[in-house]
């Protein structure tokens, strides 16, 4: 039986790594995810998992010792947010080029400068091309239940990569909302003991990790790490259907909302695709066809699928709540890149939204919804990019 | 040998074989050669230990004559080396000449 509870999106997650009781934790402290490490060191501190705690001084050391954890054959995973992420930054090529599958939940945060502690895409999407797979959360339910399966995707034999599970700083990881517990036998079976790969520990196999790679063949080694992303999607989509039969959850690669028959519609990540549905529900009601789009998986990106779902309709906006300073926001030129290849496709436009934990209200669903509609009568886009709530 | 296509390789860049780093030889990284010159050695082994590579061999407690398929040429060995009679026992000499 299933049990349900109010709680935050960190203690969610901590809560789901207590019942998967990982091997090895890397832990460093970082607002807004040092609530989800604390709440899991007191979970150790009381005997409740038999997880090795290893304390450290930087994000960087964090993502290190994890990284000789998983190669020695352990089932580790840590957390961390915004500047701990940057910091980890060259260690997550490492431990997704030596395909070591270690989870990792993400409490998004802006990155510096200047100094902001609030939920944005910022961090997250600077690790975009790291090598990790990324799933995304629109709530503390949706961070609890990927935090689960994010296990089974990382340790499956044709993947063994590490796995992101991004939810958003504040606005889900300290806020309390009504979720469902699985039982914690659930769990374990769920996820299942961990498969040893290729361990460090395995002294009568010696092997050598990291190993120097020049001209020779390095450039075969990232060619065989880009075919293993490319069978990603089907793992995520197969572990997400035993996942709805144990928890009656249904998960995708991404979820469309009311998208079917839409004229226009919002692509949008994690928590503000809430506020949207309920935005597009209005709009519905006015005899206005929106839709929203929210993707799960980020990376590997679902380019056919997404394209697929959006190409019938005219107008599209992607929502980021992060920029690349100089270019289009990350999530738009995923999506941009993906309706390119249709023959048909919709016209984009791109707002830059809630950077640094600002407000993402209805009325900016409102106003961009207005747009899209008046676009998809016109067919012209005045301005492709352009930041909304935003004090001129 | 055909070299390998990425098909072929292993997971994860992981060397599956153990001291595999023998069949790497690195001699001709060298620019500088030690040369040994058994008439000032006294068999200190200071060479032996301070060589960052396995390039000094020794036998039955004795040192014989250096490895030239994995020395670098660092010259520490040269550095540490106390010689005898203010002779060196070995010396470092440009390869090639």
């Amino acid at each position: 039986m299933a049990k349900v509870v109010a709680v935050t999106g960190n203690e969610a997650c901590a809560n789901a790594l207590r019942q998967v009781n990982p091997d090895v934790c890397g832990i460093y402290p970082i607002t807004p995810q040092t609530d989800m490490m604390q709440r899991f060191a007191s979970y150790i501190a009381d005997g409740k998992v038999d997880t090795e705690p290893i304390l450290v001084e930087s994000e960087h050391s964090s993502m290190s010792a994890c990284i000789g954890a998983a190669a020695a054959g352990g089932r580790v995973i840590t957390a961390t947010s915004a500047q701990g992420l940057a910091l980890m930054w060259e260690m997550l090529f490492i431990a997704s080029g030596d395909r070591l599958p270690i989870v990792m939940p993400v409490v998004n945060r802006a990155l510096s400068a200047p100094l902001n502690i609030h939920g944005d895409h910022s961090d997250a999407m600077g690790a975009r091309d790291s090598g990790w797979i990324q799933l995304w959360s629109e709530n503390g339910q949706e961070a609890y239940d990927n935090t689960i399966q994010a296990f089974r995707i990382a340790e499956h034999m044709d993947i063994r990569l590490p796995v992101m599970v991004c939810l958003d700083g504040f606005i889900i990881s300290h806020s309390i909302e009504r979720l469902e517990y699985l039982e914690d036998q659930q769990v374990k079976d769920f996820v299942g003991p961990f498969k040893n790969f290729l361990p460090l520990l395995d002294i009568a196999k010696p092997k050598s990790y990291g190993p120097l790679i020049l001209t020779d063949m390095y450039h075969e080694y990232k060619r065989a790490q880009h075919e293993v992303m490319t069978k990603v999607q089907d793992v995520v989509l197969d572990v997400a259907k035993d996942f709805e039969k144990m928890s009656g959850r249904k998960y995708g690669i991404f979820e469309p909302y009311r998208l079917e028959d839409a004229d226009i519609a919002i692509v949008i990540l994690n928590s503000a695709a809430g506020t949207t549905k309920d935005v597009i529900d209005e709009f519905r009601d006015k005899g206005i066809k929106a839709g929203l789009l929210k993707p799960r998986l980020f990376r590997p990106f679902p380019y056919t699928e997404i394209a697929d779902a959006l190409k019938h309709t005219k107008a599209v906006c992607v929502m980021d709540r992060a920029d690349s300073f100089g270019g289009y926001g990350p999530l738009f030129m995923e999506v941009s890149s993906a309706l390119y290849q249709t023959d048909k496709r919709p016209a984009m436009i791109n707002k830059i939204y809630g950077l640094g934990g600002r407000d993402y209200m209805p009325s900016h669903a409102a106003q961009v919804l207005t747009e899209l509609n008046e676009i998809a009568k016109s067919g012209s886009v005045k301005t492709i990019k352009e930041y909304i709530g935003v004090r001129e | 040998m055909k070299a390998k296509g990425w098909r072929d390789l292993p997971p994860g860049s992981v060397v599956l074989e153990g001291g595999s780093a023998v069949k790497f030889k690195t001699g001709s990284w060298r620019a500088y050669r030690p040369i040994w010159k058994e008439e000032n050695c006294i068999q200190c082994l200071f060479c032996w230990i301070y060589c960052p590579d396995m390039s000094v061999k020794v036998k039955d407690g004795k040192r014989e004559e250096f490895d030239y398929d994995y020395c670098k040429g660092c010259g520490i060995c040269a550095l540490e080396c106390p010689g005898k009679k203010g002779q060196k026992a070995i010396e470092m000499v440009e390869e090639g000449k």
